[in-house]
């Protein structure tokens, strides 16, 4: 019979937390599985002859894949390609992270490297390095974010709702996307009505076939796209059937429409459809960049997206990931920078990752956070969600960084959801839709999620949503139908958005739409930081607006707490001389005790508390002597004073907030018998006891210390209440006035 | 009138458009943006389609795009300018003749050729020539016909 061999505890319950349901892979670089520097990754070369690119990253003419004659025809500035040719890639890296070398500067070189040497010179950089490099290259000012909302029944009042409430939270742009293709009018229809009930201004898509999008497009149903997507390697880009040629004119057609068009690409991606040809995801990621540049598109999600799980299985992936932004914002494109898709079953290593864009800020910081509970996201996302809001909030609030939501209160939450929902009623009345019941409008502004909604007739739905395609019912039929029915601010929003595709300003780079209408772009509002005191900075009104979380709580107010303006407990007699019985044990309290503050941390009332020690003290047999310490706030002074008075040389100190000491007259004031710090957990059998053990201490019998409990989240959960009611401790000391002499009142 | 043909567009100054230079931006049938309201809907005086940028608009953010050092999104915004004027059915042949083994090289010649001659858009023209060009060269082209290229 074989012996199994003992695990190891820890290492066991180490495999049971949630990270470990990941897989982490030693680099497999012949399939793409490496995050920098595959084997195959060419030496950055670029040749140019009569003015014609002839070589790029080791490839002539004749080896050319249909990515490299695409950047050979548009994406390199050979002026700037001789500029950069003189630079070591040293050089340029260090130009970086150099603050006084300005973004523009650089922008202008990124246009005359190849991919190779674009991953080579980035991958150069350190974590912290890449961090400033994207703080520097980002190209608007104002950092932003962008939400998804979705839901499984691909309920209209549902998905106005949450458009609503991610409008009215401050994200510049809400995306949605569809369960069932035919949907799709629908459910951009229901997220236009929201978003522009929650604030005007809003951007909006509906992630569909770009045929459907166009049409959605065209009818003015949504004002963005990001569904472009791009690959590194030409067998994949065939296999998700384009060619930069095809995307390019899908970009320009977009754009003839009005459309704001940001294109997708992300490491990992060639991995995954088996395609890497043995390069690195940094290498891959900077083909597409370079491509995207090259086809014109103003911008692009990327940092791995939707394969951000895979490159986190290798070694820095997080790391590359980071990279992957910093040379989109290098190329001057508009960056959404992922994380979006779920990056890991572990709350840390997400968060680790997620600080990479949230810290420098990107144009937004998330390509889509999920505004409701991630069961519902059907983009496969939510790496963030509705209940991890507040958690983003802080995090905003302790870093002083603007992750582009905002705080806002559950009554005004309610406000803007109830309101969305309604209008999106009236525009379906309006239209003749199947009715939305004010049991949905209901449901949809209180409830969690889809499983709170009743289930609607879904093939009356997607009837509507043909006809509404077939009926060509446009942008400016719902701002009509919105304002017969009332709802005029919301109409006039809408109509803001059609307006806006006249001018069609927001088509500039890093656009997004201001609630006034005014289009704040990398044109009109740059990133110009140049160092400490320039750039985007969270401060002034916008700070106050971010930091003021709707739980946060005015210290004032909790400080003027716990007393019930009784009279006092305990009566003063005359000051307090040394005792001379040897049975003496003296229970010394603070300043405020039984006064101005009346119960301990844990809410024990101070005279139960000052009653189980003394009838702890009696019990082991000696006599308990009341004093009240008034020049010291501090527990160990207040128990040594107490001690140095005791006919017994021991004292029990009590501060007002229930910490205790056991102390002797002949010791240190600092050093003690027994210290009881952890007074949330103290109950009045803890200070009995403690009376008890003094009474031992009292006649030098030998004495087993007090059981105490642990909990090290006590200070986290109780520090700011501790230093409040140590603060009013403080503020009645009677500076050098002596012991007094008390008695219960 | 008279503001709009005195004050010339400046492409480094007048962004945004809609704002600055409410003067210059017009649907295809005139209309500016402050003409397009409630009122003017109920009155039936503005039409679904009409509402969109014109080739002049998408063109003068082209020139913004340039005058801020964007190249390729000037491009881009050019052959927008173009396509806006092409229906978006016709807009979408194109775009599905452009993907992987969809057109033969005689197919994409007869579509530069249209978009020069009839659509008024000889950007896209070169660009479709560009592409069929390379197709050729990275076997991309549709294969139910020899191409010139292939042989």
């Amino acid at each position: 019979m074989s012996e199994v061999p003992r695990r190891s505890e820890r290492f066991v319950a180490r495999e049971a937390r949630e990270l470990r349901k990941e897989l982490l892979i030693s680099p497999w670089p012949e399939l793409g599985l490496v995050a920098f520097d595959g084997p195959n990754d060419p030496e950055p070369e670029l040749v140019v002859e009569d003015g014609r690119v002839t070589r790029i990253d080791g490839r002539g003419p004749d080896e050319f894949d249909v990515i490299d004659h695409f950047l050979a025809l548009h994406g390199l500035d050979l002026d700037a390609a001789s500029e950069a040719a003189a630079l070591t890639d040293e050089a340029l890296a260090h130009q970086l992270v150099d603050v006084d070398v300005p973004r523009d500067e650089l922008v202008r070189l990124s246009r005359g490297l190849t991919p190779a040497r674009l991953a080579r010179v980035v991958s150069m950089l350190d974590p912290v390095e890449l961090m400033f490099a994207l703080k520097k290259l980002r190209a608007r000012r104002r950092p932003a974010n962008q939400a998804h909302v979705t839901n499984l029944k691909e309920n209209p009042a549902l998905l106005a709702a949450d458009a609503a409430e991610a409008a009215a939270r401050g994200f510049a742009e809400v995306e949605t996307t569809v369960g069932v293709a035919r949907y799709a009018p629908l459910n951009a229809l229901a997220i236009l009505v929201g978003s522009q009930s929650g604030r005007p201004g809003v951007l909006t898509q509906c992630a569909v076939e770009e045929r459907r999008n166009l049409q959605l497009a065209i009818r003015g149903l949504v004002t963005y796209a990001e569904t472009l997507s791009v690959y590194g390697t030409e067998p994949v880009f065939i296999d998700g059937d384009d060619t930069p040629w095809s995307k390019a004119l899908l970009a320009a057609a977009y754009a003839s429409r009005g459309v704001k068009v940001r294109f997708t690409s992300g490491g990992g991606s060639e991995a995954l459809m088996g395609h890497a040809e043995g390069k690195s995801m940094l290498y891959l990621e900077a083909r597409c960049l370079a491509t995207i540049r090259a086809a014109g598109s103003q911008g692009v999600q990327n940092g791995s997206i939707s394969c951000v799980a895979l490159a986190l299985s290798v070694p820095g992936g997080t790391r590359e990931i980071l990279a992957e932004n910093v040379l989109a914002a290098w190329l001057d494109l508009e960056v959404a920078s992922g994380n979006d898709a779920i990056a890991s079953h572990s709350e840390i290593r997400k968060t680790a990752k997620l600080m990479g864009q949230f810290l420098p800020g990107t144009d937004f910081v998330t390509s889509g956070y999920s505004v409701m509970p991630r069961r519902d996201n059907t983009f496969g996302g939510g790496n963030y969600d509705a209940d991890d809001l507040d958690e983003w909030l802080t995090v905003q609030r302790d870093w002083q960084v603007d992750g582009g939501i905002e705080p806002v209160g559950e009554e005004e939450v309610l406000g803007v959801r109830g309101r969305a929902a309604t209008a999106v009623q009236a525009v379906f009345s309006a239209f003749g839709f199947p009715a939305i019941s004010d049991e949905e409008v209901e449901a949809a502004t209180h409830g969690s999620d889809s499983r709170d909604l009743p289930d609607r007739d879904r093939a009356a739905d997607v009837a509507a949503a043909d006809r509404m395609l077939a009926d060509r019912i446009s942008g400016l039929d719902v701002a009509l139908a919105l304002a017969d029915a009332g709802f005029a601010d919301v109409a006039e929003a809408v109509l803001g958005m059609q307006r806006q595709r006249i001018a069609a300003d927001y088509l500039q780079t890093s656009a997004i739409i201001a609630p006034d209408g005014t289009v704040e772009a990398a044109v009109n509002d740059p990133n110009e930081y140049a160092g400490p005191g320039t750039g985007y900075r969270l401060e002034g009104d916008r700070w106050a607006r971010l930091r003021s979380l709707p739980h946060e709580l005015d210290p004032r107010a909790l400080a003027n707490g716990g007393t019930d303006g009784g009279p006092p407990l305990l009566a003063e007699l005359a000051p307090a001389g040394r005792g001379d019985s040897p049975r003496e044990v003296v229970v010394a309290v603070g300043p405020a005790f039984g006064d101005g503050l009346r119960e301990t941390i844990n809410g024990l009332r101070h005279e139960e508390v000052l009653a189980a020690v003394v009838a702890g003290v009696r019990e082991g047999g000696a006599e308990p002597r009341l004093v009240r310490i008034r020049r010291s706030s501090d527990v160990a002074f207040i128990a040594h004073d107490g001690a140095r008075l005791s006919g017994s040389g021991v004292a029990v100190g009590l501060q007002s907030k229930g910490t205790a000491v056991i102390h002797r007259a002949d010791l240190q004031p600092l050093d003690n018998l027994e210290l009881f710090g952890m007074a949330p957990l103290l109950t009045l059998a803890s200070y009995r006891a403690i009376g008890g053990n003094a009474a031992g201490y009292a006649f030098g019998e030998p004495v087993g210390p007090v059981p105490t409990e642990l909990d090290n989240f006590a200070r986290a959960k109780l520090i700011v209440t501790t230093t409040l009611l140590h603060a009013r401790e403080t503020a009645a000391i009677v500076p050098d006035a002596p012991a007094i002499d008390v008695t219960l009142a | 009138m008279a503001y709009a043909d005195a004050v010339e567009f400046d492409p480094t100054r007048d962004y945004p458009l809609g704002r600055r230079r409410p003067d210059l931006v017009t649907t295809p049938s005139g209309l500016r943006q402050a003409d397009v309201t409630l009122d003017a809907l109920r009155a039936g005086t503005v039409d679904g389609d009409d509402v969109r940028a014109t080739t002049e608009t998408i063109k003068r953010q082209a020139a913004v795009a340039l005058a801020a050092g964007r190249m390729p999104l000037a491009e881009n915004l050019l052959r927008a300018a173009e396509l806006a004027a092409v229906p978006a059915d016709t807009v979408l042949e194109i775009y599905t003749a452009l993907r992987p083994r969809r057109a033969t090289a005689a197919e994409l010649e007869a579509w530069a050729e249209r978009l020069e001659r009839e659509l008024a858009a000889p950007r896209m023209a070169t660009f479709v020539r560009e592409a069929l060009a390379v197709y050729a060269q990275r076997g991309l082209l549709a294969v139910h016909e020899r191409s010139p290229a292939q042989v």
